[in-house]
């Protein structure tokens, strides 16, 4: 494998092992601000009381468990148009980061339906979106953990995640429907009908700071497959090498 | 048009020979549909009312379980090679396979479908409902999961990997294929508008299976 | 700030993003520094095997 395919690659190690402090730090800067703001200085809901707080934490998650696929499929484009290498990592290492922030979603949604609807699981439309989704970052990681070669994995992973993203609107219209189909009655619906000011700030602190935190998870997970691929690579010259030793 | 035709009869053939395992998706089916009531009771009022969704979800898990035979034996024996060269292109090669999968796997699941409704003690019309919203409706579970069959074609050990992968994308289909089946005899939403959509959701996978299906083949085999 | 009786599920929702992002960091940052450390094994030991084919 010639050097000059690692030479991207390497740039990029370099460059986040650059950036990755500032990440960091800007990443807690933002997540200071943002508790801050959602503990103490966003009121309680009128109808909810103080679990509206969930909300501060459970809809920055959401928004990240489409983003994230949004990610991947921005990567799969790499690979399958482009045979990009750091396309390929960059799909690999969103994809857990991907289904931790949509396992979040789940369970924060599910925390806070719990006082609402006495159960923590009523299969509201909108988290069983989510669960589908959840589902599907799954068999994107299964995906990823069949093949041993990874740039066959990332190809393969590439068309699952275009798939995915295509079916994406069409499962959360089927849900929709299946949702309204067995619920007429009216359903509380996560966030309320409308959501005031004084808790919006809050909470686009906190998608900044959810988003912030997951660049730099990315760059940093994308660094570390970077050195997994070059070890790979390493082993697989030491065979050859051994065998060229052994016939000589 | 004579090339798609010949690989179809090719498959058709090859499928209801010994060991094609065409007709062990049927089997498969009654199966399942004989194990619910052990696990729900006898009771014939409440499998009247789920019976449909029954009959869909085994109809599902039947289609599913027999996809990996569709791209395995060609690959082992290396005409899948062939295929991707061959002078068809590869998507209509692809659809010609998954069209002789689906008439000897999801038609006879169609088939059986009245039968085991009976047992499962549906009425006339809702048989004839469920019947015709799974002739509509299988050829998508099959479509769609030809892209999954493709994904795992070249792996040795694909196992569960396929529903994995597919199962999600089959939900749209699942949801509105018994609220069809459903809406005959319950019916507080009526049968055209789930018919419809399960309509359109099959036009659209005979279109997305192929399709996406040739380039996780292509991709794949390089 | 009235809890209420629901202060359990805030603190358990927060707990959970807590820990489960503590959990990502973690993991991503020990697997870094494992593949750094066998990538300088293995080039160490490159290096050496390159330095001893060197001197007949």
């Amino acid at each position: 494998m010639p050097l000059i395919a690692l030479a991207n690659p390497s740039r990029f190690v370099a460059l986040a092992n650059r950036v990755l402090p500032w990440l960091w730090g800007a990443t807690a800067v933002a997540f200071a601000a943002g508790l801050y703001l959602s503990l103490f200085v966003a009121p309680d809901d009128y109808q909810q009381g103080a679990t509206v707080k969930i909300m501060f934490i459970h809809v920055p998650n959401a928004w990240l468990s489409m983003f994230v696929w949004g990610v991947m499929c921005v990567a799969a484009l790499g690979t399958l148009v482009w045979r990009h290498p750091l396309a390929d990592v960059a799909q690999k290492a969103a994809a857990p980061l991907g289904a931790a922030f949509t396992f979040l979603a789940l369970v924060t949604g599910s925390l806070w339906g719990r006082p609402m609807w006495g159960t923590y699981w009523v299969w509201d439309a909108r988290l069983t979106s989510v669960l589908v989704l959840f589902l599907m970052y799954l068999g994107v990681i299964a995906l990823w953990r069949a093949v041993e070669d990874p740039s066959r994995a990332a190809r393969a992973v590439a068309i699952l995640t275009l798939v995915g993203a295509i079916n994406i609107p069409i499962i959360k219209f089927s849900v929709d429907w299946w949702n309204t189909l067995h619920q007429p009655a009216s359903v509380f619906r996560i966030g309320g009908p409308t959501i005031d000011i004084s808790m919006l700030v809050p909470l686009f602190v906190m998608a900044i700071a959810f988003t912030l935190l997951f660049v730099t998870l990315h760059i940093a997970a994308m660094r570390t497959e970077i050195l997994r691929r070059r070890i790979r690579t390493l082993r697989l010259l030491q065979a050859q090498g051994a065998n060229v030793g052994v016939r000589a | 048009m004579s090339a798609f035709a010949a690989l179809l009869a090719r498959d058709i053939r090859i499928a209801l020979r010994i060991g094609g395992g065409a007709l062990t998706g049927v089997l498969f089916f009654l199966t399942l549909v004989t194990l619910l009531p052990f696990a729900l009771g006898p009771d014939l009022a409440l499998l009247r009312r789920i019976g449909p969704a029954l009959l869909w979800l085994g109809a599902l898990l039947a289609s599913l379980l027999a996809l990996d035979r569709l791209f395995a034996d060609d690959q082992a024996d290396g005409s899948l090679d062939l295929l991707l060269t061959g002078t068809l292109p590869l998507e209509f090669a692809v659809a010609a396979k998954a069209l002789a999968h689906w008439l000897t796997t999801g038609l006879p699941l169609v088939i059986a479908s009245p039968v085991l409704g009976l047992m499962l003690n549906l009425e006339p019309p809702a048989l004839g409902v469920v019947t015709l919203t799974l002739a509509v409706g299988t050829p998508a579970l099959t479509f769609l999961g030809t892209i999954g069959a493709a994904l795992a074609a070249t792996l040795r050990r694909g196992g569960l990997l396929l529903p994995i992968v597919i199962l999600p994308l089959t939900v749209p289909v699942l949801i509105f294929g018994v609220s069809a089946a459903n809406a005959a005899l319950v019916g507080p939403v009526p049968f055209g508008a789930p018919f419809a959509i399960l309509c359109a959701l099959t036009l659209f996978s005979l279109v997305l299976g192929p399709v996406a299906a040739a380039a996780a083949l292509r991709h794949g085999l390089e | 700030m009235s809890p209420g009786g629901h202060a359990g599920f805030i603190i358990a929702a927060y707990a959970v993003v807590l820990a489960v992002v503590a959990a990502l960091v973690v993991w991503i940052e020990a697997d870094f520094r494992a593949q750094k450390r066998t990538l300088a094994q293995m080039e160490d030991r490159r290096a050496g095997a390159a330095g001893e084919r060197a001197q007949p």
